[in-house]
């Protein structure tokens, strides 16, 4: 066996006629790229079902996936600080605290060493942060105390009676809030039109065009 | 934990509770078992984001605990439960079952445990109480008695059942366990426990509560939240955590297939036959058993919804007809009682899988191929020549197939050797197939195209992410204006703002969405399937 390699080059080990391919066929060339990333399909693929039921569980599979985001469950990170302190920032919801739980879990259920403190006052829309307003946060803490002092008056009496009570103030705060939001960014938006405004006194003759655009919108 | 499985695992925690839980859970799952300390160092995350996640996945069942290789005194060490995470894929399947058992009261049930993980008796009355309520027309409100009626069904049919007591927890474990301490391999079984089905008597009684339709949708949110946050007040079950029996939920798929599949391949009458017959045997017939416990035509014939005297012949050509039949989905073990007969469950299982794979290579490689296919699966180990001869195929396209099948893994080449130095003119090649392997790798492509879908679709929604934001906006604003009562040439006025190409494109889109998530709920149809065959090979070993 050692002394016919060499001597017939195009002789083949095993046995040509179970493979079916004659001495004078060339081998298929091989590969020398990875397969592409998204192969030809030779068929077309079978349509999806369709029915009553079929679309009754698109909408619930579409409904649970919405409705998920709003629970507790979903945890947010932080979001990372960019380079600059961007205008609308002071309008974006409040950053989730880490330290806080947001639901409160059966800690019986679960190891000790899990436990953080359950975040009691759970606020209707995260109030923007206006940090440049004390005012606003003193009315913050107004009414967290209110939700607190709320809350251990719930404790006491009968739940159901006390969340109606509380739904009803919730209703008032909220309502209030959005009066008091929009009042400030008026007065915001003109303060800061007024000051553009008369602000470049020089420029007044000689942008005529930029600031007559500016005092039409 | 091949990556596959990890990937989809990622994925769908993501969708569910966002990146943080996604980060942590495939740390989590790529390491196996982790302290609390080990896993917020390796993820570099902050502590107390990392102790909130665990609380997630521990609150929905997904991430075990217990005491560690140190023993009970060392710190406590955490593992996730893959299989559970995969069950979120299916959470639209387990409700609409629910609703089509035990109507809209049942779906909302089993929906909102399914949502929580784990909640109590009380707290799920009344939650639904008042979601069913909010639905009702004015002045109507649904009763708390009739949501405890429709609770207690589903925990006697074994649908939902008691969350398993921490035996670490120590005091109250009525069904205690053998071991001292759960090690962190082995959950206790929730069927273990005596009363994993009692219910507990709690006075419910009351309405639900309409929810003010003045409030808006966060004021809503905000007071259904504190509704149910609202756990601190006392109720009698304190204690006392339902949860969705999974295994329960798949006995019941996989009774639906094997019917679907006997109808399809017999008719309507068979498949009532074997309907019965699985539903007299549910309560009796353990989980992973083979066989149905065996019934007598008698009593089949007794239970049967539609009978008359002369249908009794009728039932037992029926009955000879189903044992006869190749796939043999029905068996007969005597002939007391007018013949005593079983449904083969794990047969049936391996029938239906046989037939997937079979149908996955004819529409992926063409229906000879999957003669071939086929015919290797009958006939075991076949050599090239023979394949050309029973396939009635050309030899070289056949030789063609052949090799792409190969390629594929589909089909495997067993080499048996003449001489012991395997040369290869002196050895036989033959091709064969073995279904469990080749189930398996397709499981495992089922992973990969659905963790590919929801790639695809995330990929999707966030190209069109300022479109949609938009629509979402003018949405708010129509409403809001519908509301305070605007009139049309206003409301026209909104709807013009987004133009007609985006309209266009918008709607497209949407088509795109919806097809992606129904080919999500198909596949898992068929992992579904293969999973079960796969666990009733493993079972029966």
């Amino acid at each position: 066996m050692a002394g016919n390699r060499g001597r017939g080059r195009s002789q083949f080990t095993f046995n040509v006629d179970t493979l079916r391919f004659g001495r004078g066929d060339s081998l298929p060339t091989s590969a020398h790229t990875p397969s592409p990333l998204f192969p030809p399909m030779q068929f077309r693929p079978v349509p999806l079902h369709t029915g009553e039921e079929v679309d009754y569980m698109l909408a619930l599979k579409q409904e649970l996936r919405a409705s998920s985001k709003n629970l507790p469950f979903h945890i947010k990170a932080a979001r990372t600080k960019t380079d600059v302190a961007r205008y609308s920032d002071k309008y974006q919801n409040g950053e989730p605290k880490y330290n806080c739980i947001e639901w409160s879990p059966d800690w019986s259920r679960m190891p000790k060493e899990l436990c953080i403190k359950v975040q009691k006052t759970r606020k209707t829309g995260a109030k923007p942060q206006l940090t440049q307003k004390p005012k606003v946060a003193a009315r913050k803490e107004e009414v967290l105390q209110k939700l607190e002092t709320l809350e251990k008056r719930e404790q006491e009496q009968h739940s159901e009676e006390e969340e109606d009570e509380e739904k009803k103030k919730q209703n008032e705060e909220e309502e209030e809030e959005p009066d008091e939001d929009y009042d400030e960014e008026e007065l915001e938006d003109e303060t800061d039109y007024i000051i553009s405004y008369f602000d470049n006194g020089e420029d007044f003759g000689a942008d005529s065009d930029d600031n007559m655009d500016e005092a039409v919108c | 934990m091949t990556t596959q499985e990890v990937r989809l695992c990622g994925l769908l925690l993501q969708e569910h509770f966002g990146n943080v839980v996604e980060k942590v859970g495939t740390h989590l799952i790529r390491s196996g078992v982790l302290t609390l300390r080990a896993l917020a160092h390796e993820t570099k995350l902050p502590l107390d984001l990392v102790k909130k996640s665990l609380c997630v996945l521990v609150q929905h069942g997904m991430c075990t605990f217990g005491a560690g290789r140190r023993g009970p005194a060392g710190p406590v060490e955490y593992r996730i439960n893959c299989e559970h995470v995969f069950h979120m894929l299916r959470y639209p399947r387990y409700i609409y079952t629910a609703k089509s058992l035990y109507g809209d009261t049942g779906e909302l049930i089993v929906e909102e445990i399914l949502q929580r993980g784990h909640m109590t008796m009380s707290s799920t009355v009344k939650t639904v109480a008042d979601r069913l309520t909010h639905n009702m027309p004015e002045g109507q409100s649904m009763d708390y008695s009739e949501v405890v009626s429709v609770f207690s069904q589903l925990v006697e049919t074994h649908f939902l059942q008691r969350c398993p007591p921490l035996a670490s927890a120590g005091s109250s474990s009525s069904g205690a366990v053998d071991t001292p301490l759960p090690v962190a391999t082995q959950p206790t079984e929730p069927e273990s426990h005596p009363d994993c089905y009692k219910l507990p008597y709690i006075n419910l009684t009351g309405q639900g509560k309409r929810r003010r339709s003045s409030e808006d949708g966060e004021a809503d949110q905000c007071a259904a939240k504190k509704a149910r946050t609202d756990n601190s007040e006392c109720g009698d079950d304190d204690g006392i955590y339902w949860q969705v029996n999974f295994q329960r939920f798949h006995l019941h798929f996989r009774d639906q297939a094997i019917i679907s599949a006997v109808s399809c391949k017999l008719d309507q009458s068979s498949s009532e036959i074997v309907r019965t017959m699985l539903r007299m045997s549910e309560v009796t017939t353990p989980a992973h058993a083979a066989f149905t416990q065996a019934l007598s035509a008698n009593e089949i014939f007794r239970a049967l919804l539609s009978r008359s005297p002369d249908a009794r012949p009728i039932l037992d050509q029926y009955l000879s007809l189903l044992v006869d039949d190749p796939m043999e989905f029905v068996g007969k073990t005597g002939d007391s009682g007018g013949g005593m007969y079983v449904v083969n469950l794990h047969r049936a299982l391996a029938n239906l899988a046989r037939a997937t794979l079979e149908s996955v290579v004819q529409e992926r490689f063409g229906s000879r191929s999957a003669r071939i296919f086929r015919l290797l699966l009958r006939k075991r180990h076949l050599e090239q020549k023979q394949v050309e001869d029973f396939a009635m195929i050309p030899a070289k396209e056949a030789k063609d197939m052949l090799y792409k099948l190969l390629s594929e893994n589909l089909v495997q080449l067993q080499e048996i050797p003449k001489t012991p130095d395997y040369a290869p003119s002196r050895t036989f090649y033959l091709y064969t197939v073995n279904q469990l392997p080749t189930a398996r790798l397709l499981l495992q492509h089922c992973y990969k195209t659905v963790g590919n879908l929801i790639e695809r679709r995330l990929y999707e929604t966030k190209e069109n992410k300022r479109l949609l934001e938009k629509s979402q906006r003018i949405e708010a604003i129509l409403a809001s204006l519908q509301a305070t009562g605007a009139e049309a040439a206003q409301l026209t006025e909104v709807e013009e703002m987004i133009t007609v190409p985006e309209r266009q494109q918008l709607e497209s889109l949407r088509h795109h969405i919806n097809k992606l998530d129904s080919s999500e709920n198909q596949v898992d149809e068929t992992i579904f399937l293969l999973k079960s065959y796969i666990n009733s090979t493993q079972a029966s070993r």
